[in-house]
């Protein structure tokens, strides 16, 4: 990993994963307008964890990731109110800028830029002024392996990104995400367009991703919860109804509604 | 439950194929319209192009004058014109994509805009003969023409430049904020990358346009030529391929109006064949990524 790229100058003391929740959301209500889509949400997303968040489509699982990151504020004015945390600090206070480069999104559909293989995976360093052919080429190689692409892309890296297949377009945006070295991924259904082998291996990447990172990941799919987390946060209409180790939330839930939805009884 | 007729319908099948040949039938006739239009232009003017046509100068009274200082001009009052209108369209369709709010003061702006572009061009050339000729007392000359013509391309600019960066799918917009991208970043970056496409059609169509211009150009540019070649100044009179075959036809003084006419006309249609073909390549570089 190329240490010598320092994207940005270090704002506060970094915190490391500790005792503490890398992100917190407390009290957290969203409302569109009229339409409260979190309604009170309080959760602990502890640091190097795979962390799922399930519910049924409209839940507000969505909307409850892109706060971390606030890409949210895309999708029109919100009034958000509550607290959301990231390592303690106050995520609403901090400029979008620095938080976004810390608190990587990985989304729904793959979208990567019409641009080349190299310039999509570069795109993020360069936002931040790094010029050097050697950093980003080092930043390029370290995103792309890291996401377990490098191999089936390093002969055709000025190849447009969109020749890719479905599931190498959303590892390379992975891999684009990873390219300014986030300390958090949150992905928002990152399966949902892939078919089922290029499910599995993203799956695999969480693995070994997490030792460095902490991953939100939304997802639809029980089995993906179940396999590739290791907690689970359950929402139904825009409140946690139980949130825990997902063995437990999966064998042994606490409330009746959660075992309904994980058994497929509705959802 | 009832069993309903779900049998593929031969009308269904019929309406298909009818669709498909009428569509086929008005593209055909489009497409020989255009060529007999084209054959025609070429067919009457190709006699009278040569080399001379090209680099003599016009004559007022007599048989045989050329056409280069209006071929100059009109390349030289496209050029000024776009110099000026692509930085204020492009920039004001920026602005009306991404920073304008919705609301009653953008809504009467893109009215404006909207009005502006389809405002006819003799309108807007005694516009510019009040404000370009008269009041700023510019005479008839490239000046006054250039920004004339700027006046009819800057909302065509804006128009595309807006649409063009709305149709850019917000999950770019989405990946480029995602990754700490400011908003100038977003914008520089990956939508008007994104956008050029759409953009340099409606450049093209904005050249186009003003280079086909002829009212908005008789009021400001003028019929005249410099007696310098090539006259790069601005104060110099412009009269353009456009203008000068509406001149020589009308004005009737010369004894091979008509050939004059017929090798303008072709010239001008040459001219917009290459910048077409010269756009098409580029496009094509540009599109290079997206497939």
């Amino acid at each position: 990993m190329p240490d010598s790229i320092l994207i940005e100058p270090v704002m506060e003391a970094p915190l490391h994963p500790t005792d503490r929740a890398r992100l917190r959301a407390e009290n957290l209500r969203v409302a569109y307008g009229p339409k409260e889509v979190l309604k009170g949400v309080s959760l602990d997303i502890p640091a190097n964890q795979v962390t799922a968040i399930i519910g049924p489509s409209g839940c507000g699982k969505s909307t409850f990731l892109k706060c971390f990151n606030r890409i949210h504020e895309l999708s029109g004015p919100a009034k958000v109110t509550g607290r959301i945390e990231l390592d303690g600090r106050d995520l609403m206070a901090m400029r979008e800028v620095e938080l976004r480069r810390r608190v990587g999104m990985v989304f729904q559909k793959p979208n990567p830029f019409p641009k080349s293989i190299y310039d999509n995976v570069a795109f993020g360093p360069r936002l931040f002024g790094v010029r050097g052919r050697s950093d980003l080429d080092g930043a390029v190689e370290d995103g792309l392996r890291k996401a377990a692409l490098w191999d089936e892309v390093k002969d055709r890296l000025a190849d447009s990104a969109q020749g890719l297949s479905g599931g190498q377009q959303q590892r390379l945006c992975i891999a684009r995400a990873l390219a300014v070295q986030p300390e958090v991924l949150l992905m928002d259904e990152p399966c949902s367009a892939l078919d089922p082998i290029a499910t599995a291996r993203i799956e695999e990447l969480l693995f070994d991703l997490k030792r460095e990172l902490t991953i939100v990941i939304v997802t639809h799919n029980m089995q993906q919860a179940a396999r590739a987390s290791d907690r689970t946060a359950f929402l139904w209409l825009g409140e946690l109804v139980e949130e825990g180790p997902t063995e437990t939330i999966f064998t042994n839930p606490g409330k009746p509604m959660t075992e309904d939805y994980i058994t497929g009884r509705f959802g | 439950m009832k069993k309903l007729d779900l049998r593929p319908r031969l009308s269904a099948r019929i309406m298909d194929g009818a669709m498909k040949v009428a569509l086929w039938a008005v593209a055909l006739g489009f497409i020989a319209a255009l060529l007999v239009v084209m054959g025609a232009i070429l067919k009457q003017g190709w006699p009278v192009l040569n080399w001379g046509f090209l680099s003599k100068m016009p004559e007022t009274l007599d048989a045989g004058g050329g056409v280069r200082p209006q071929l100059f001009n009109s390349i030289y009052l496209v050029a000024l014109s776009l110099a000026g209108s692509l930085p204020i369209g492009i920039g004001a369709g920026i602005y009306m994509a991404e920073y304008a709010k919705e609301g009653r003061l953008t809504g009467f702006f893109r009215l404006c805009v909207e009005t502006l572009s389809a405002t006819p061009s003799i309108v807007l050339a005694l516009f510019g003969l009040m404000v370009f000729v008269q009041a700023l007392d510019w005479s008839f000359s490239i000046r006054s023409g250039a920004c004339a013509l700027a006046m009819l391309n800057i909302p065509i600019l804006t128009r595309v430049t807006e649409l063009s960066l709305r149709g850019v799918p917000q999950e770019m917009k989405e990946a480029s904020y995602g990754l700490g991208a400011t908003k100038l970043q977003t914008i520089l970056r990956v939508l008007l990358p994104a956008a050029a496409p759409g953009l340099l059609t409606g450049t093209v169509l904005a050249a186009g346009r003003a280079f086909g211009e002829s009212a908005v150009l008789v009021f400001t540019a003028g019929t005249n030529t410099s007696m310098t070649y090539p006259d790069f100044s601005l104060k110099a009179p412009g009269e353009t391929l456009a203008v000068h075959l509406w001149y020589v036809v009308s004005d009737g003084t010369l004894p091979d109006a008509r050939e004059i006419a017929a090798g303008t006309a072709a010239v001008m249609v040459l001219v917009l064949l290459v910048m077409n073909i010269v756009v098409r390549l580029l496009d094509r570089r540009l599109k290079r990524h997206a497939r």
